[in-house]
């Protein structure tokens, strides 16, 4: 279609094209989203290249003293006068150094197998702790004996620990690598060195970023892409109860804990629940994501209707129920809903006279499940009216009129208009949510704990979902800390999926924006 | 005609004002009810009717004098301890985070909000447990009274660094908000020899008083409301719960038969402050979920 053909559309069949095209140009966009990768992949590759080569041309060119720097970091900067920087330089490397023989390199040299030395093996009589990694207090003949042994968790965890430190370190040593080049030629051409004191200066003015972002950058490393590493490596090993270190050790696995998670056919209960789990995680999310999304949608314009009066009091009534801390709320309808004492049997038993309890968590399976959706409605359509309220007083009030002229009932142009423009318009925020549900651990785990247990799942109930079963694999009496870190994995590639394309889409909404 | 019509939109208002109405009641009774029972002054432990008989304040003090097995103002100030300090240590890493990307240009800025945009929509929960050993690791899960500090114990400094260690990754809004102010006074301050810190401090933080406080109050708000990480951290050590899981366990089936009044009572005390700080800021809630999710 033309540009011309486009502006002549009325606003609504601008809406619809808008709408087909966003799916049409889906694959396009996915297809665009790859190619980037590719190209950012070999960017990558270049830039090392270009890395290297900027590392040699350095050496040759340099003076003696840029090349000893190469091996003793610093030495260029100190004798060009800047002492402190160079000093700062030096004692890097001997701490880095140091950190390596008489800390990581313990831990790293095992990383292979993970440890040998365990509390009633050949190894435990070596007395010293050279190459031992943890103390344990054991009893021989009645009296406490500090042994030495490996822990296969320290090893993995410092090994990345290491690896990390590692990357920063040679990070530090290619900028002194450049700063030794710098100052050489600086000093060649005559020009002034910079002193310490300006140095310092300097972060706080033009390398102000460094300044700024390092503690946060560092904190997140920490935090946040360290137990991401951590928790992948885990799932590659055998750690669970009976590997539990430090009196025993857990080896690599490889594959071993996907296998039985997918092994269908071989009527293994962990594969039999996962396959459950999945399934009812996917429904759940859908119907979470779907009748949050629709049903607040409605009560939103309901609310935000022309002349409809205490709109304020409306709403409010609404988001208190969002502020209220959820846990609290979740709490309560754990307890309102319960069998016995709670207040929705009571009030039933008022109005009806029966004094049969409902079973509205412990029931059946599909009882608890649809119980489940139900309070999410109650704790989640109050967000989405929070949100969708402005983008539905965005929709053109002339849409609605036209339609009401043509005949339109207050269905038809909810489906016809609302639903079409809101969905194009909030897609990524419908994926988002539908990313946050299939993560809903408070939901379930605050209103049935996952139950109505079921024998025959691996340590799981009916209403668990994937990110509740993992949470009790790890916190509860089985410790399989193995297979919780491969089913995060499964359940990570799944949301990392729907975040990127989300993501993506964003942009190219943006970008076709600036383009029009 | 236009009587009909009128007719007809004065129905269809009517049955909108009895919907809204039923809908409010249903949403709002749980609440209603939790407020309620909290002040029932019944022998009962579990309410056996919708309305408490009698009303009083035994709920309350119980929960203040009768510390010995569950120590719910403890908790309290545990929570009110962590949520201060994540608060100051996250305020100001957002905003550094925000004003880095916003003011300054450097090389791989573009790559930097790419990786943090990217690493924000990754579900926080994947991490939680592998943080759990590592600060196990660290020593600093299991150690008591640090710094000799009575009561400051493992699991709130471990609660501290966590809540506040991720918070760089939510400079979205703030970065949105200081791209709005005109660069042309940063160039104003720098030809009068200011430096970027100074510009930082003395121009942008004063004018950006609105994301200040947003950012304080999410922050602050968080560790109240937070429920799984406290959780996997505090464990079984009861001493260093924080008010959520507090709750929780005033419920389980060895305390609910006691407790379940002191429960209601301790829900209130938590809800109502968290409460009114949200309504405080509900607006800029608004514009924080829907700047990266939705478009136009």
């Amino acid at each position: 279609m033309r540009y011309i053909d486009y502006m002549q559309l009325n606003p609504f069949q601008k809406f619809g094209y808008n709408f087909t095209q966003f799916f049409k140009k889906l694959p396009g966009n996915l297809a665009r989203f790859f190619k980037f990768l590719g190209r950012a992949i070999v960017h990558f590759f270049v830039a090392i290249g270009k890395g290297i080569a900027g590392y040699g041309k350095r050496f040759v060119k340099g003076d003696i003293f840029v090349k000893i720097s190469y091996l003793f970091f610093g030495v260029s900067n100190m004798v060009r006068g800047q002492i402190i920087k160079g000093l700062i330089f030096l004692l890097t490397e001997a701490a880095y150094i140091c950190f390596m023989i008489f800390f990581a390199w313990n831990y790293i040299s095992k990383i292979n197998v993970l440890g040998t030395a365990v509390v009633g093996g050949v190894e435990k009589k070596i007395p010293h702790s050279l190459g031992y990694v943890a103390k344990v207090e054991v009893f021989e003949d009645g009296f406490p004996v500090t042994k030495f042994v490996d822990d296969s968790m320290l090893i993995l965890l410092y090994s990345v620990l290491t690896i990390v430190v590692s990357i920063i370190f040679f990070a530090i040593y290619i900028a002194n690598t450049k700063s030794a080049y710098k100052v050489c030629e600086a000093k060649k051409n005559g020009e002034a060195i910079p002193g310490f004191k300006a140095e310092i200066k300097s972060f706080f003015d033009e390398k102000f970023h460094i300044t700024l972002m390092s503690l946060p950058c560092l904190l997140i490393g920490c935090f946040t892409v360290l137990p991401l590493i951590f928790m992948i490596l885990i799932a590659f090993t055998t750690y669970d109860k009976s590997h539990l270190p430090p009196g025993n050790l857990f080896q690599w696995a490889g594959l071993n804990n996907f296998g039985e998670l997918v092994n269908f056919a071989g009527g293994d209960a962990k594969a039999r629940t996962f396959l459950d789990l999945a399934g009812w995680t996917i429904i759940w999310a859908i119907f979470a994501t779907f009748s949050n999304y629709i049903l607040g949608m409605i009560v939103a314009l309901m609310i935000n209707k022309k002349g409809i009066k205490l709109k304020a009091l409306w709403r409010t009534l609404f988001v208190v129920v969002v502020a209220v801390p959820q846990f609290v709320s979740l709490l309560l309808m754990a307890q309102i809903l319960a069998e016995n004492g709670g207040a929705l049997n009571q009030l039933i038993e008022m109005i009806t006279g029966s004094h049969t309890p409902i079973k509205f968590l412990n029931g059946t399976a599909l009882s608890a499940r649809i119980t489940v959706i139900i309070v999410n409605i109650w704790v989640g359509i109050p967000y989405t009216i929070l949100i969708t309220s402005g983008i539905l007083m965005n929709i053109p009030a002339d849409l609605y009129e036209s339609a009401t002229i043509d005949g339109a009932g207050p269905v038809k142009s909810f489906t016809k208009i609302t639903l079409p423009y809101m969905l194009f318009v909030t897609t990524p925020y419908l994926i988002t949510s539908f990313i946050g549900n299939i993560n809903n651990f408070n939901v379930i785990y605050l209103l049935t704990g996952g139950g109505p247990s079921n024998p025959d799942y691996y340590n799981a109930g009916y209403t668990d979902i994937l990110v509740t079963w993992l949470f009790n694999l790890t916190m509860g009496e089985k410790q399989d800390y193995k297979l919780a870190a491969a089913i995060g994995i499964l359940v990570f590639i799944v949301c990392a999926t729907l975040s990127l394309i989300t993501f993506n889409l964003t942009k190219s909404a943006k970008d076709e924006e600036a383009f029009s | 005609m236009i009587k009909s019509y009128k007719l007809r939109r004065g129905l269809a208002n009517t049955i909108i004002y009895v919907l809204l109405a039923l809908l409010g009641i249903i949403w709002v009774s749980p609440l209603a009810y939790l407020i309620i029972q909290s002040f029932s002054a019944d022998p009962e432990a579990i309410p056996q009717t919708l309305l408490p008989a009698s009303f009083g304040f035994d709920n309350y003090a119980k929960l203040f004098t009768e510390t010995s097995s569950l120590n719910f103002p403890r908790w309290y100030i545990n929570t009110f301890i962590i949520a201060c300090f994540s608060c100051v240590i996250s305020t100001i890493s957002v905003l550094m985070v925000a004003y880095a990307f916003s003011r300054l240009r450097f090389k791989s800025r573009k790559k930097f909000i790419n990786i943090g945009m990217i690493l924000g929509m990754f579900p926080g929960f994947m991490t939680m447990i592998a943080i759990y050993y590592l600060l196990k690791a660290m020593q600093i899960l299991d150690a008591k009274q640090i710094l000799g500090i009575p009561g400051f114990d493992g699991p709130i400094l471990s609660l501290i660094i966590c809540y506040s260690s991720g918070a760089g990754l939510g400079f979205q809004i703030s970065k949105g908000f200081f791209d709005t102010i005109p660069r042309a006074l940063d160039e104003a301050a720098t030809i009068d020899g200011a430096t970027r810190n100074q510009i930082f401090w003395k121009i942008i933080l004063p004018m950006s008083k609105p994301i200040v406080v947003y950012t304080v109050l999410t922050s602050f708000i968080g560790p109240w409301t937070d429920f799984i990480l406290a959780k996997i951290i505090a464990g079984d050590k009861v001493d260093n719960y924080t008010v959520a899981i507090g709750l929780q366990k005033m419920i389980d089936v060895d305390h609910k038969n006691t407790w379940f009044k002191r429960f209601l009572a301790g829900s209130v005390l938590v809800a109502v402050p968290v409460t009114a700080l949200f309504l405080k800021m509900q607006n800029y809630y608004v514009e924080g979920v829907t700047a990266g999710g939705v478009k136009g």
